[in-house]
């Protein structure tokens, strides 16, 4: 592959299947498109938290704030290039109807953008700053400071403060706009997916794991830490970022805490999604959102007023009897199938003696 | 004799009321295999970490090839070409012992863009050869945490190897280590200092392996350098033979 994503014929045609079915759903349900695009934001959360939590051995609990930051991004962007963004914020949804089809898609088109290139500024900062923290102090941090996001923007007047954003409500007929978004999602987090699948085969994904498995001894070796670290957290950002700015158009409306920073619900599913699917693994953070998204809706429609205690309980199970999660449960059983012996770089080849 | 490649002066280094180390000065020359030994608690591992940078010392000077490196932290001395080995053996437990070492390749001239590019079949050639050279070879695919602990001692040799160091400070590299398997690990820190060019600094309980390896040695006790000179003047101090036994 000369993109050096690692696929064999056979796990090309699997990856296609799933794409097929990716593109299939919504036509196939289009009653659910909008449960289907958040399905695809949660495989997003989870990819993205496990590249420092499981690949790198940082537990951030705060990643949420490059959603909700994204998500506020791409929204201030949208509004301010037709109207005065503290005038729309005031006036609370009352003049929200006049965008254009034209100024709604450049200002989603300029939000995006700006909602991926902001949250990665705002994670190299935040490195400089945090990633001095190791272990729980570090987590701790992360939290606070996605937390302090939210109290912040609670007490913004102009991006809404506590009153929140309407969003601009988008030019199309009915059922296109799930569609859209829907396809969006999907396109971020297959982008997402194939960039990572890209990334861990670099030597990037080496040091990572060398900074999980014991991070004096990668310093003793001179690696430089700090900037894989912040790499790293960059990464996430960016997607973070992106998925943000797709949720809020989806939702229609955004406010702090429980649809940009909600630390409590997206931000701990993060990580429950990736500890049930197996951290440190590419297959792990998507099985295990599948499984916890699927299990979410069930218990959302049946067991209505106990649903965060049956997640409680999974969550409790994952952790305390199967922590290595389910692709790390088969690792363990089935070491072959996760053989991966390092690829060398096509373009140079030594005359090897055989023996290697 | 030229630079020292290694020359410390005067320096003490306290934790609390503790003085680990008081006004040590030595000096390793470039090429040799210089010995560091002492009872426990004398203070070898604190001043190898105050070499590498572990830990700021409180004063005192510590040069590396004539440059100042007392003030510099542990990456960028490794990065220098100085490395240390650990006392209690540190690998990457959860790779297999091919990335532990392409990890440990020398991280000098690295730049930002070589983060995200694949490892050359040249690398992992010499990753297998230093496997090989250290008798690992055919657990390359293991993981690290797998190993034994000599295993992994033999493992935490290769990297320091790989990383291509000018200096090599190896903290009791034959602690814990099968006896049988000392003699080859003696032969092979020879070969590297005499194949590879590179210094060894090595701190060493049995005195057999440090008598056998070693040209210089010095001697510490309670924080300060007792004595130094070629293992037989070692061996015949008596102030050497009074620290480790005690005196009537």
């Amino acid at each position: 592959m000369s993109l050096r994503l690692g696929l064999t014929p056979r796990t090309l045609a699997g990856h296609l299947l799933l794409l097929a079915a990716g593109i299939a759903a919504p036509f196939l349900f289009p009653g659910h498109t909008i449960q289907f695009a958040v399905f695809w934001v949660f495989v997003l959360f989870a990819l993205t938290w496990d590249i420092m939590g499981g690949q790198m051995g940082y537990n951030s609990l705060g990643n949420i704030l490059f959603f909700g930051l994204g998500m506020y991004v791409c929204a201030v962007a949208q509004i301010a290039i037709v109207y005065d963004v503290a005038q729309y914020t005031a006036a609370n949804g009352a003049i929200r109807v006049d965008f254009s089809r034209n100024e709604y898609f450049q200002g989603l088109a300029l939000g995006v953008v700006l909602s991926a290139l902001i949250p990665v500024v705002v994670a190299a900062v935040l490195s400089w700053i945090l990633f001095g923290l190791r272990g729980p102090y570090y987590a701790i941090g992360t939290l606070g400071v996605a937390i302090a996001a939210a109290e912040l923007t609670n007490s913004w007047n102009y991006v809404g403060g506590g009153m929140g954003i309407a969003m601009p409500v988008f030019p199309g007929g009915p059922g296109m706009r799930e569609r859209f978004f829907y396809a969006a999602c999907m396109v971020a987090t297959v982008l997402c997916y194939l960039f990572l699948r890209w990334l861990y085969r670099t030597r990037f994904s080496l040091a990572i794991n060398a900074i999980r498995d014991d991070e004096d001894k990668a310093e003793a070796l001179g690696l430089h830490t700090a900037r894989y670290k912040m790499v790293a957290w960059c990464v996430s950002a960016f997607f973070l970022g992106i998925a943000g700015a797709l949720f809020g158009n989806m939702t229609g409306f955004i406010e702090p805490m429980e649809t940009a920073f909600p630390t409590l619900t997206f931000g701990i599913f993060m990580v429950a999604m990736t500890l049930l699917g197996g951290k440190g693994t590419l297959w792990g953070p998507v099985i295990g959102s599948t499984l916890f998204y699927a299990l979410r809706e069930v218990t959302w429609t049946y067991l209505l007023g106990w649903q965060y205690i049956a997640l409680g309980v999974l969550i409790i199970v994952n952790v305390v009897y199967f922590q290595q999660g389910i692709v790390g449960w088969l690792r363990q059983r089935r070491p072959q199938w996760f053989a991966a012996p390092i690829e060398a770089s096509k373009d140079e080849t030594l005359g090897a003696d055989g023996k290697a | 004799m030229s630079t020292p490649i290694i020359e410390v002066r005067d320096v003490t280094k306290a934790f609390g009321g503790v003085v680990a180390n008081r006004a040590v000065s030595l000096k390793v020359a470039e090429g040799s295999i210089t010995g560091l030994i002492g009872p426990n608690g004398s203070g070898k591992t604190t001043l190898f970490n105050s070499i590498v940078g572990h830990h700021p010392i409180d004063s005192g000077s510590i040069r590396f090839a004539g440059q100042e490196i007392s003030r510099l932290n542990v990456q960028k001395i490794a990065r220098l070409g100085m490395l240390r080995t650990f006392q209690q053996t540190r690998v990457f437990s959860k790779m297999d012992c091919v990335r532990n070492l392409l990890i440990s390749l020398p991280h000098r001239d690295s730049e930002w863009r070589d983060m995200f590019r694949p490892y050359p079949a040249e690398l992992i050639e010499r990753a297998h050869q230093l496997l090989e050279f250290v008798g690992l070879y055919s657990k390359r695919m293991l993981v690290a945490g797998s190993l034994s602990f000599g295993q992994q001692k033999l493992l935490e040799f290769a990297m320091a190897l790989m990383n291509q160091p000018r200096v090599l400070l190896l903290d009791e590299p034959t602690a814990g280590i099968n006896p049988t398997l000392i003699n080859g690990l003696i032969d092979r820190l020879k070969h590297a200092n005499a194949d590879f060019g590179i210094t060894l600094f090595v701190i060493e309980h049995n005195m057999r392996v440090i008598m056998n390896l070693a040209s210089h040695i010095y001697c510490m006790s309670r924080g300060e350098v007792l004595a130094e000179g070629s293992p037989e003047q070692i061996q015949d101090d008596q102030r050497v033979v009074d620290a480790y036994l005690g005196t009537q």
